[in-house]
């Protein structure tokens, strides 16, 4: 038999980096991508809600009433962006998708709280953005606490005062959470999807066979096919991790080599599989879809990276433990915001690493078949 | 004899399709050997079971000595393939792809330099080191692929319709290389389906529908292959001559070569009787009628007609 060759294996990497450096397409994958992703999730795609439009309908137009209104815009999160005593301009505002929140202050407002009343007070949301209406409700609804707490504070104290405090990420900035995720999504689009696309367009072009017909052997092969696109892997995370920290400001409180550990180990299980893929599907286009369906979009829907995994319902909560990401942006959380001990994470290693050994071993049987 | 491939009854079945039906043949070492056949007629299964590419349902083979259900691995590090379609790589320069078929062959070090000098010259692309290899011309691309099949110095080469795509000059060029490699001592096995070619060849072997149907040196094929004969009949107006005497029931089969007839037929002696006077008798006037030898062409046209009559 012939065996593994170191020589084979570097003139393959060459070769293959050479592919790289002259397809325009796979270099704007390689690392214009990653730079689009961090822009548009970095600045664009916020899930923090900190810009209300309020309308007022003020029926009563005493200090009172407008020390209330005033706690709004105090807070920060609303801007009032309009105030009329018609209520058909809330409509009009809420209708037009102007505003997100109209608060109707009635007649009598202040003389009844004067006089110990409980009076009701109207706050209308716009519940086509569900998320948004009920973020501002709760907003609004905190608001009216604190409101008669400092009216209560007069008469009685509170029987019970919270203490909140948010540990990790204490300001609950969304970038925090979805950028280091962010990596984990990059690194799918890198791994499965380009090395499928590679070894795809060699059947199409017909010089796989050509490479088959030579001692090769496909342990090589698929090395020579991996290694490229593992480099651009690791210089895409170091490349998103420096953006994070210095751009966006996200604290890297936990070690970067843990997070370099685990980088590879899902690069290197990732790589396996777009291999796997591509010995699959031998068109370029069949392979993408491929890559697409079974990686990226489970890698932003499935993994965690956004969407909170224990809100999903129970089968599409099964479904996430196969998803090799959701094991990545847990310890990319973690590693960055929690700075926890490696020990914590050695559930999610282990399935890297599982994950990678499976994957490889299979490729490389498939591979030798389809050789012969 | 000192038979570099041997192969007997090899066959292989694609489900219900039999692409390769018990094929027996052998080729000594130094020899051109030329596998003819049309389009689909097993040439390139035949050529990708002897590289080890594709397991042999059934059947026996050996190259080099090694058997090719088996030691594969073992053949392909001492032979040559160059594949039907064009396989270097168009994004990588005329010494990049050099530089990586030397390096997959595991070419010796001190060798690397000799051979990819000698691989550019053969090639004539000495001054096109660093040219894209998508931008060269089909001859130049052939020659080149050529090259860097053969940059280990393997003991027998496989080309699979080395030459298509490519036009006269430049294939005749790649003939001159290829008999160059032979007389080197190198085997080479090459199919084609342009006729013309085949008389480059040492010896032939016809394939037809998976089937091996005559075999032999290209003189021998032309002298015994067919069981008809070819006679050219030398005619005034031969367009008008041909519609006739394909109707008369002389001849099996008539066709138009440059401004004489070639009839096909059974009986030498007889046509030279009957024919003159069918001639006189329909208007023709006074004709001449010889028997010549027949092309690469009729003979391989001859056989697969007289296969499907079967």
């Amino acid at each position: 038999m012939t065996s593994f060759s170191w020589r084979r294996l570097r003139a393959l990497t060459h070769k293959e980096f050479l592919h790289i450096r002259r397809d325009p397409r796979s270099l704007m994958m390689a690392f214009l991508m990653p730079l689009i992703l961090l822009v548009l999730f970095g600045y664009a795609i916020t899930m923090d809600i900190d810009n209300l439009n309020l309308v007022v309908i003020d029926h009563d137009h005493s200090a009172t009433s407008r020390d209330y209104v005033q706690r709004y815009t105090a807070s920060g999160y609303f801007t009032v962006i309009a105030a009329s005593d018609d209520e058909r301009e809330a409509r009009r505002r809420l209708d037009a998708g102007e505003a997100d929140i109209a608060l109707i202050i009635p007649r009598h407002f202040a003389r009844d709280l004067e006089r110990g009343r409980t009076v009701p007070l109207q706050a209308l949301a716009d519940g086509s953005d569900a998320n948004t209406a009920s973020i501002g409700l709760g907003y609004a609804e905190g608001i009216t606490n604190r409101f008669n707490a400092d009216r209560l504070g007069d008469v009685a104290t509170p029987p019970v005062e919270n203490r909140l405090r948010v540990w990790y990420n204490p300001e609950l900035k969304s970038r925090w959470f979805i950028i280091p995720g962010l990596i984990a999504v990059i690194m799918t689009v890198i791994t499965a999807l380009l090395t499928s696309l590679t070894v795809s367009r060699e059947w199409e072009a017909g010089t796989m066979e050509q490479l088959i017909s030579t001692p090769v052997q496909p342990l090589e092969l698929m090395l020579g096919k991996m290694l490229p696109y593992f480099l651009i892997g690791i210089f895409d995370m170091l490349l998103v991790v420096a953006m994070a920290v210095w751009v966006f400001g996200v604290p890297l409180n936990g070690s970067l080599p843990l997070l370099l550990a685990s980088g590879s180990l899902f690069l290197f299980g990732g790589l396996g599989f777009g291999i796997f893929i591509s010995t699959v599907a031998k068109s370029q286009l069949v392979a993408s879809q491929a890559a697409m369906l079974t990686t990226f979009i489970p890698a932003i829907l499935l993994s965690g990276f956004i969407y909170a995994i224990n809100n999903m319902p129970l089968p599409l909560q099964v479904i996430t433990h196969l998803v090799q990401a959701r094991y990545f942006v847990a310890i990319l959380k973690a590693v960055f915001l929690k700075a926890v001990p490696p020990y914590y994470l050695w559930q999610e290693m282990l399935f890297l690493l599982l994950f990678a050994i499976v994957v490889f071993t299979v490729a490389v049987r498939k591979f030798h078949k389809k050789i012969r | 004899m000192n038979a570099v491939v041997a192969v007997s009854g090899l066959t292989r079945r694609f489900g219900d399709f039999v692409a390769v039906d018990s094929l027996s043949l052998n080729v000594a070492q130094g020899r051109i050997f030329g596998f003819l056949g049309p389009n689909g007629s097993g040439k390139s299964t035949t050529i990708r079971m002897l590289c080890g590419l594709l397991q042999p349902s059934s059947g026996s083979g050996h190259v080099l000595g090694l058997d090719i259900m088996t030691r594969y691995e073992e053949i392909k590090r001492r032979i040559g393939y160059m594949s039907q379609k064009f396989s270097l790589y168009d994004d990588l320069t005329v010494e990049e792809n050099i530089d990586f078929f030397s390096g997959l062959y595991g070419v010796a070090r001190a060798r690397r330099g000799a051979r990819k000098t000698w691989a550019l010259e053969m090639a004539d692309l000495g001054g096109m080191r660093n040219a894209l290899t998508g931008s060269l011309a089909a001859g130049w691309k052939q020659r080149l692929a050529l090259g860097c099949a053969v940059l280990h110095e393997p003991d027998i080469l496989f080309l699979d319709e080395p030459t298509s795509g490519v036009d006269p000059l430049a294939r005749r060029l790649f003939w001159d290389l290829i008999a160059h490699m032979a007389h080197a001592g190198t085997t080479v096995f090459v199919t084609t389906h342009y006729m013309d070619e085949a008389e480059y060849c040492d010896e032939l072997a016809l394939i037809y529908r998976g089937k091996l149907i005559a075999a032999g040196e290209p003189g021998e094929l032309k002298r015994s292959a067919l069981s008809q004969h070819i006679m050219e009949v030398r005619v005034a107006r031969p367009y008008d001559a041909l519609d006739a005497v394909e109707r008369s029931g002389l001849v099996q089969e008539a066709a138009l070569f440059g401004d004489t007839l070639h009839l096909t037929v059974a009986d030498a002696a007889q046509a030279r009787a009957q024919l003159p006077p069918w001639f006189e008798h329909n208007g023709f006037g006074d004709v001449g009628v010889e028997e010549v030898m027949p092309t690469m062409e009729d003979v391989f046209v001859g056989l697969i007609e007289a296969e499907d009559r079967e």
